[in-house]
């Protein structure tokens, strides 16, 4: 292990270590932190420049009813929901299916075909915008649900079709081959063989696409336009705009759109990092 | 005599069962991948050589007007392209400093002690937040009048007085620096908050990568006499190679790729000092002065060309390791 375990240190520097941990804790999460206490802050608070300072009225319930009654907020949850389990489901669904494809079998185009799910994964938005735009204007998927989970589905596909042929690939091929042997059909095999065994990989990237596409913001501009389809993270901006200097009802909606990912992080930990650190290094 | 035919297709189907089924599992996937990811580059790329705005005629078709190379000549003469591709340049620079800074922290939590785990994932947090959410925190953070930034400096510079009607008054020795009101400082202030986040999630890779470090190796390291940043340098980093490879390869991305935040914490201003391509295309692209979507393409196809270095890059190591497995 390194570094060398504290413990061999001597007993005052793993006491010392172990005070030390939440105020380091406490400074890195003092931005977070401050925001909290904001969002339980009366308006006065904000307007005499009370930070740090205790709350002089705590108005917690009131903010954050506030919020749902003077804002489009509840519609800007739910439009978040429609539009990102719709995404997961899909793009998921369609990676297994993939993954599996060029993962088992062995054609010519099976590592150019891999390569191009890749490489779009890591473009830039921007080169996309402009057609996808007119796309979604000239189909009527424009300022729609439908509209942006297609989209999100589509771009997704590429990083879980990664993140599945590897996974695949990394299962023993002799399950495949004996089942093969069998006589077992092809779609049989992914559905009674496969399947089963990539579940961990499934929970992984559904919390992995959830929590990318809950945070979106750019698709949300671009594909939106009124209040009917806007998602959380740019139904926050336009709070921002409504708002302002309230930094008290700011707060309480940046706080609310970032509870569902960091719920499902809390919940699927385990998943959740083994998402973002093995569909990369393998 | 259709009778006969349907048993010789099944047949052949039979034969060549194992060339058509990966087609019939991929075709969902690359069906979708096609028309919302890979044609849409192209058609960018095609439109980047016209002048459009977006509108079509009553007979639905386009009104783009062909105009050449005219858009990246007009580029090249643009300040605000160039600033936009210096503050990417800033991004990508200070950007970096999320490894180190990531495998610092990473170090400092990488022990066993009774509640480390929950420590871990509360390092972690600022990722999973939106950047909406982190740019609104920042943006407050730095406002001079309600924030932090504000209160910090009244702290260290003012003097508190209190007049006989019992107002209070504050004297100070200079104003509140405005960060992002402020073109020469808005951009690092914007690339702080968005640090932040990046350096959780190089953290949580090196601590994943810290977990398979060979404890052997470490140990004869030990042996032999090897510690502190010896130990770190010749031993633990070598072996940490692939985290740092990821690491490199999604911060190099998510600068490239910075747009939140700026959208958020000061719309690529003042006076277009902290744009950058993607949000500057965007801008362009969508604007309220009527949509240019020829010249937009244009600034897209130099940022897609900039990341298409990396993504080759990638895709080149990626094929090294493909050869040397199965």
């Amino acid at each position: 292990m390194f570094p060398r375990p504290i413990q061999s240190a001597g007993r005052t520097a793993t006491f010392a270590y172990q005070a030390f941990l939440p105020v380091a804790l406490l400074i890195w999460l003092l931005p977070l932190l401050a925001i909290f206490l904001t969002s339980i802050r009366g308006a006065a608070d904000i307007n005499s420049g009370n930070v740090f300072g205790w709350p002089s009225e705590f108005q917690m319930a009131a903010n954050y009813v506030a919020v749902f009654t003077q804002s489009e907020a509840a519609t800007y949850l739910l439009n978040s929901v429609l539009i990102t389990v719709p995404t997961v489901i899909i793009s998921v669904a369609l990676a297994c299916l993939a993954g599996y494809a060029l993962a088992i079998y062995r054609f010519r185009v099976a590592v150019p075909l891999f390569f191009l799910f890749v490489a779009g994964n890591f473009i830039p938005f921007q080169i996309l915008m402009v057609p996808v735009r007119d796309m979604s204007v000239q189909t009527g998927l424009y300022d729609t649900i439908a509209g942006q989970f297609l989209f999100h589905a589509a771009f997704q596909t590429g990083f879980c079709t990664l993140f599945m042929r590897n996974f695949i690939k990394a299962l023993p091929f002799d399950l495949i081959e004996s089942a093969r042997i069998e006589g077992v059909k092809e779609w049989k095999i992914f559905w009674y063989v496969v399947l089963p065994l990539v579940r961990p990989a499934i929970a992984a990237l559904a919390v992995l696409i959830f929590t990318f596409v809950w945070n979106d913001f750019f698709w949300a501009n671009v594909l939106t336009q009124g209040e009917t389809a806007k998602p959380i993270t740019a139904g926050v901006r336009a709070l921002n705009g409504q708002f302002v200097n309230n930094w008290h009802l700011v707060s309480a909606a940046s706080l609310l759109a970032a509870i569902p990912p960091v719920l499902m992080f809390f919940l699927m930990q385990r998943h959740f990092i083994a998402g973002l650190t093995l569909g990369a290094v393998k | 005599m259709s009778d006969a035919t349907a048993p010789q297709a099944a047949s052949w189907m039979r034969r060549n069962k194992l060339a058509i089924a990966p087609w019939l599992f991929l075709i969902p996937a690359l069906l979708f991948f096609a028309v919302y990811v890979v044609i849409p580059i192209f058609e960018s790329i095609w439109l980047s050589l016209f002048e459009w705005n977006g509108l079509y005629r009553a007979d639905g078709s386009s009104t783009a007007v062909w105009v050449g190379l005219d858009n990246y000549v007009k580029l090249w003469d643009d300040p605000k392209f160039w600033t936009s591709l210096k503050n990417n340049v800033l991004w990508l620079l200070l950007y970096m400093l999320a490894v180190p800074v990531g495998l610092g922290i990473a170090l400092f939590l990488n022990q066993k002690t009774p509640g480390m785990r929950i420590y871990k994932s509360l390092f972690f947090f600022p990722f999973v937040i939106s950047q909406v959410v982190v740019g609104l925190i920042f943006g407050w953070f730095y406002n001079p009048d309600f924030g932090v930034v504000g209160q910090i400096f009244k702290w260290l510079y003012c003097e508190e007085t209190v007049n006989i009607v019992g107002n209070v008054t504050f004297k100070c020795s200079g104003t509140v620096p405005d960060i992002l009101s402020n073109p020469d400082l808005a951009t690092y202030g914007i690339i702080a908050a968005g640090l932040w986040p990046q350096i959780a999630y190089c953290m949580i890779l090196y601590l994943t990568g810290l977990n398979n470090v060979a404890s052997d190796q470490i140990e004869a390291g030990r042996l032999d006499g090897a510690k502190g940043w010896r130990m770190l340098w010749f031993i633990v980093l070598p072996q940490l190679r692939p985290a740092t490879f990821i690491a490199v390869v999604v911060t190099v991305i998510g600068a490239l790729r910075s747009f939140d935040m700026i959208a958020i914490m000061t719309q690529g201003g003042p006076f277009g000092s902290t744009n950058v391509l993607a949000h500057y295309m965007f801008e362009t692209a969508i604007s309220e002065y009527g949509e240019r979507y020829g010249y937009g393409s244009a600034i897209a196809t130099v940022l897609f060309l900039i990341m298409l270095v990396y993504i080759s890059y990638f895709l080149w190591r990626m094929y090294q390791d493909e050869k040397g497995g199965r």
